[in-house]
């Protein structure tokens, strides 16, 4: 079985400075893999990298076994994978509702069309009321997002990422800045809405690592020293040096 | 043939080293505020118009000095009590204020002086004829606008390079926000640099108004192509602006100088084609349209223009 | 609970509005009956599917563009080719149907140089249509064929080659002519903001890089609805030919492009119904005050000028400011606030419009020492006094708005707040 996501011998440098110095990782199907790593490790780059947002140097990115690395971020996000970003990044001046029909559209075939209502199209609407039940919001259901808690816009984000129904999902520290009930509330729903998918996550809380990862690799100065299962991790001396610093 | 291409050189030139005094001052203006003054060509304007009367008092060298000044302290009112509050609404809101400023601007010059041209004149000192050359003269006046386009241009680069507030500006173009946090005044720099591009605007006015015609329409004349020029160049580039308004400069002067069609040229080639079509017209109209066919292409194909370091 | 859970409602909603506007459109020239107002009217028609059409790039898509009268010139010269064709009886097309060509010859420049210009965004893509105006403009004198020079292109709209049986010689005709396509451009206008593709253009505004990710490309998104754009320019292109029966080399120009953005923007960018009151409204101050001073041009530049630094959502976005209040119940605490600032506004104005008529009186009249005639006085601008008290009313109006604007802002607090508390309730 091919997996999910391959990244072989990822770079990226920006000037002189190169930010991610080989990296490889492969995501089997399903997995649920989180990195983890210092301030200034590069995880945030790696999903740049992974999502298009920003070119490679050098090295290749896979999904499902066809390089998606050199396509520009509609078409990676066309082939299945989605992403959400570390500083909420929502339509701000739509609705909820809206924001989630927005994310409906290019998977259910719209594409640019001038000749559909969206109004009037039941199966579209539908589906975006579930994906509002899904995420508890609907009372807030016509609430400009830029009105919503902080907390509401992480959880509208991570709704938005999943909405189009691609299969690898990359989260960028979404519980960050969360209250602790907050916090486990956002876990119980990345738990529910990546069922069956391959998920990516970048996380600080080692809280939430633990608790929802099968694998973990740790990002280093741009290199993964050590990729294990959560309890071997814990226990892995290396890790215990470069990262937790004791 | 070669004395209209020594005089169509010239007058290139001279053109293009007019279209830098303006363009300095807006790219200086983009480049630290990162606001695109719609309204530059008006100050240049209003320059022009202050030197009219300023001139009657005080004669031309008075205004010389004056009329910028006023129309640089103008420039500081305008971004004190208008600019400022738009900021923070973005740059779009920005250029649409600069563009309403243009409507205004440019009615309140009818309002105070009229709808005709005023008679601001070459100065006396200056009118003579500098030289001749193949029977045609090249007035004194034709040189001194030279003379104060590359003094001016070494004036900018040396304030720029030497001096301390010319380090902060500098350092602002690349870094902003580090500029901000060392504890400069980042606001009152912005009134300064506004002030400075729009008074080198004003002196522009100075020197152009009598060599051309002082008349409400001078604004509008030269506010799109003084666009083009900033934009060619590289946005904030002042190297870039000098190049780009030479380039101008000569390419409009010597295209209005070609009376001939492309397929006159294939005529006198002995291929007898095209005569009616696109081909036929006469090449001296391509002039006009020309700046703009190539601003377009620039900003299609290389953003940053010529010399530019960054997009817009 | 939002009425949009019930589409029914909504739809019931929007057809009632839509309806009025037809009456209203049927009806004004039995209430305006001169022909002078009858052909301001279909003035306003025509820029109304304009400004509408302005508004589908920097209202709908974000996009500011300075050259949007090329596709509007370009259509109607197209338009009057196409009349003048049938005229010619080198073509049969019926006039009822003649602003399709300017629409369809909209669109294809729209293609044309929408696909170079929308691979850019922001100031860079205003910068590219401000260039592709200025080119156009300038490429009037090389193709005088098609611009007709100096004097522009002109013909006869009386083709006799009608659908209906009207001639269009009368101005009613032309004027119901313009309303019927005034109401079916803004009606499609209107439901392409409802299609998947006018939802995008809004996500392109708002946040490009999330459209991205959600699957989308900014730069086609923003292509097709310019193109479109175009198309309904190139429409009130059309109707402009046909009213006016000439077409000139200024119709493509950056003062019509000018024109257009000064319009949507004073009207209301982002609600639906601004472009119609800016076009409107513009349209009215610029005849009026055309005939009344020569300083209309200044007026609206001041306007302009105010309006970006105090008023970004021009008349619409203050009027929906104001649903939310009147919903609540609230709006009639604003009635104090507001009548108070009507005296000082109107002692603020008056004392600038003095100053400047006197200001235009004294550079342009022949004989500037003759009074001039202003609010029902006559005034010398020569006379000091004149000046002081103009000068003194604009100031004590100042200092007075300035007061008042703090109790209303105090109030809209107030009232802000009311709303929370009466939300929380719920």
């Amino acid at each position: 079985m091919t997996d999910a996501l391959t990244l072989s011998q990822v770079k990226k440098r920006f000037g002189p400075a190169e930010i991610i110095r080989g990296v490889d990782l492969a995501l089997a199907p399903g997995e649920r893999h989180a990195i983890i790593g210092p301030n200034g490790a590069g995880k945030s780059t790696l999903f740049n990298l992974i999502s298009g947002r920003y070119p490679l140097s050098s090295g290749q990115v896979q999904l499902h076994g066809r390089r998606i690395s050199g396509l520009a971020p509609h078409q990676i996000n066309r082939r299945g994978l989605s992403r959400s970003f570390q500083i909420t990044n929502l339509f701000q001046r739509m609705t909820v509702f809206e924001n989630l029909r927005c994310a409906l559209l290019w998977a259910r075939g719209y594409g640019y069309s001038f000749w559909h209502l969206v109004g009037r199209q039941s199966a579209l609407n539908e589906e975006a009321e579930q994906h509002l039940e899904k995420l508890g919001l609907q009372k807030r259901r016509d609430v400009p997002a830029s009105l919503l808690t902080y907390a509401e816009q992480r959880t509208l984000e991570i709704g938005t990422t999943i909405a189009g129904g691609a299969n690898v999902i990359l989260l960028d520290e979404p519980t960050a800045g969360m209250s602790l009930s907050e916090r486990d509330h956002a876990i119980e729903l990345i738990r529910n809405v990546t069922v069956d998918k391959t998920l990516l996550i970048v996380e600080h809380d080692m809280g939430v690592v633990f608790d929802l990862a099968d694998r973990i690799s740790v990002l280093v100065y741009g290199q993964i020293i050590a990729s294990d299962e959560p309890d071997q991790i814990r226990g892995n001396a290396e890790v215990q040096n470069a990262y937790l610093g004791t | 043939m070669i004395e209209s291409v020594v005089f169509s050189l010239l007058n290139g030139v001279l053109y293009g080293m007019l279209l830098f005094m303006l363009a300095s001052g807006l790219t200086l203006i983009f480049g630290m505020m990162g606001v695109l003054n719609f309204a530059h060509a008006s100050f240049y304007m209003l320059g022009a118009y202050c030197a009219y009367s300023i001139s009657q008092v005080l004669g031309f060298w008075g205004a010389l000095v004056i009329a910028p000044i006023i129309v640089g302290l103008l420039g500081a009112l305008i971004e004190r009590v208008g600019l400022r509050n738009v900021h923070k609404h973005g740059h779009v809101a920005e250029l649409l204020f600069t563009f309403g400023l243009v409507y205004v601007i440019d009615e309140l010059v009818i309002l105070v002086w009229g709808q005709l041209p005023v008679d601001y004149r070459i100065p006396e000192a200056l009118d003579f004829t500098l030289f001749s050359l193949y029977g045609s003269d090249f007035p004194a006046y034709r040189g001194f606008i030279l003379f104060m386009a590359v003094a001016m241009f070494v004036a900018i680069y040396l304030l720029l390079v030497r001096t301390r507030v010319g380090m902060i500006i500098r350092a602002s173009l690349s870094h902003p926000d580090m500029v901000g946090a060392l504890g400069h005044n980042v606001p009152r720099i912005f009134t300064f640099v506004f002030a400075f591009g729009t008074g080198l605007a004003g002196l522009a006015g100075v020197m152009a108004g009598n060599y051309f015609i002082t008349e409400p329409g001078m604004a509008f004349a030269m506010g799109p192509i003084v666009f083009v020029v900033v934009v060619l160049g590289g946005l904030g580039s002042l190297g870039g602006a000098l190049v780009a308004s030479l380039i101008i400069g000569l390419v409009t002067t010597f295209a209005v100088g070609m009376n001939y069609s492309i397929a006159d040229m294939l005529a006198s080639a002995g291929i007898a084609f095209g005569q009616d079509s696109v081909l036929g017209i006469n090449l001296s109209r391509f002039g006009p349209m020309l700046p703009y066919l190539l601003m377009v292409l620039i900003l299609i194909f290389r953003p940053r223009g010529l010399m530019g370091s960054r997009e817009s | 609970m939002s009425t949009s859970n019930f589409p029914g409602g909504a739809i019931v909603r929007h057809a009632a509005v839509w309806i009025a506007a037809i009456v209203v459109i049927i009806v004004m020239p039995y209430v305006f009956t001169s022909s002078s107002s009858v052909s301001m009217m279909s003035q306003m028609g025509v820029f109304i599917v304009f400004a509408l059409s302005y508004n589908m790039l920097l209202g709908e898509a974000g996009m500011l563009s300075f050259g949007h009268a090329v596709y509007f010139g370009l259509g109607g010269f197209l338009t009057l080719h196409a009349i003048r064709a049938v005229n010619d009886d080198v073509w049969s097309f019926p006039l009822e149907l003649m602003p399709l060509v300017g629409g369809l010859g909209g669109l294809a420049f729209g293609v044309i140089f929408g696909s170079v210009s929308t691979r850019r965004a922001g100031v860079t893509f205003a910068m590219i249509t401000l260039g592709i105006g200025a080119m156009v403009e300038a490429s009037a004198n090389m193709f005088t064929n098609f611009f007709g020079g100096e004097s522009g292109v002109s013909g006869n709209r009386v083709t006799e080659v009608t659908l209906l049986p009207f001639s269009y010689g009368p101005q009613i005709e032309v004027y119901y002519l313009i309303g019927a396509w005034t109401i079916v451009a803004a009606l499609l206008m209107f439901l392409l903001t409802k299609t998947p593709l006018g939802r995008m253009a809004n996500a392109v505004r708002d946040n490009p890089e999330r459209a991205q990710f959600v699957g989308y490309s900014t730069t086609i998104a923003r292509f097709i609805q310019f193109a479109l754009s175009g198309f309904f320019a190139g429409i009130a292109g059309g109707l402009f030919a046909i009213l006016f029966e000439i077409m000139t080399a200024p119709n493509v120009g950056l003062i019509q492009s000018g024109a257009v953005l000064l319009m949507t923007f004073i009207g209301g960018l982002g609600v639906f119904f601004g472009p119609i009151i800016g076009a409107v409204l513009v349209t009215y101050m610029q005849i009026a005050l055309s005939g009344f001073s020569e300083g209309w041009i200044l007026y609206f530049g001041l306007l302009f000028v105010l309006m970006v630094m105090y008023v970004p959502n021009g008349i619409a976005g203050v009027i929906v400011s104001h649903f939310a209040p009147w919903q609540a119940g609230l709006a009639h605490r604003f009635a104090v606030p507001y009548l108070l600032a009507i005296v000082p506004a109107l002692l603020a104005l008056a004392g600038l419009v003095t100053m400047i008529e006197m200001g235009y009186h004294l550079s342009l009249a022949y004989d500037p020492s003759r009074p001039i005639e202003l609010f029902g006085m006559e005034i010398t601008a020569t006379s000091v006094a004149a000046w002081v008290v103009a000068v003194a009313l604009f100031a004590a109006g100042l200092v007075a708005l300035r007061w008042v604007a703090g109790r209303i802002r105090q109030r809209w607090g107030e009232v802000n707040q009311a709303m929370d508390a009466q939300r929380a309730k719920q």
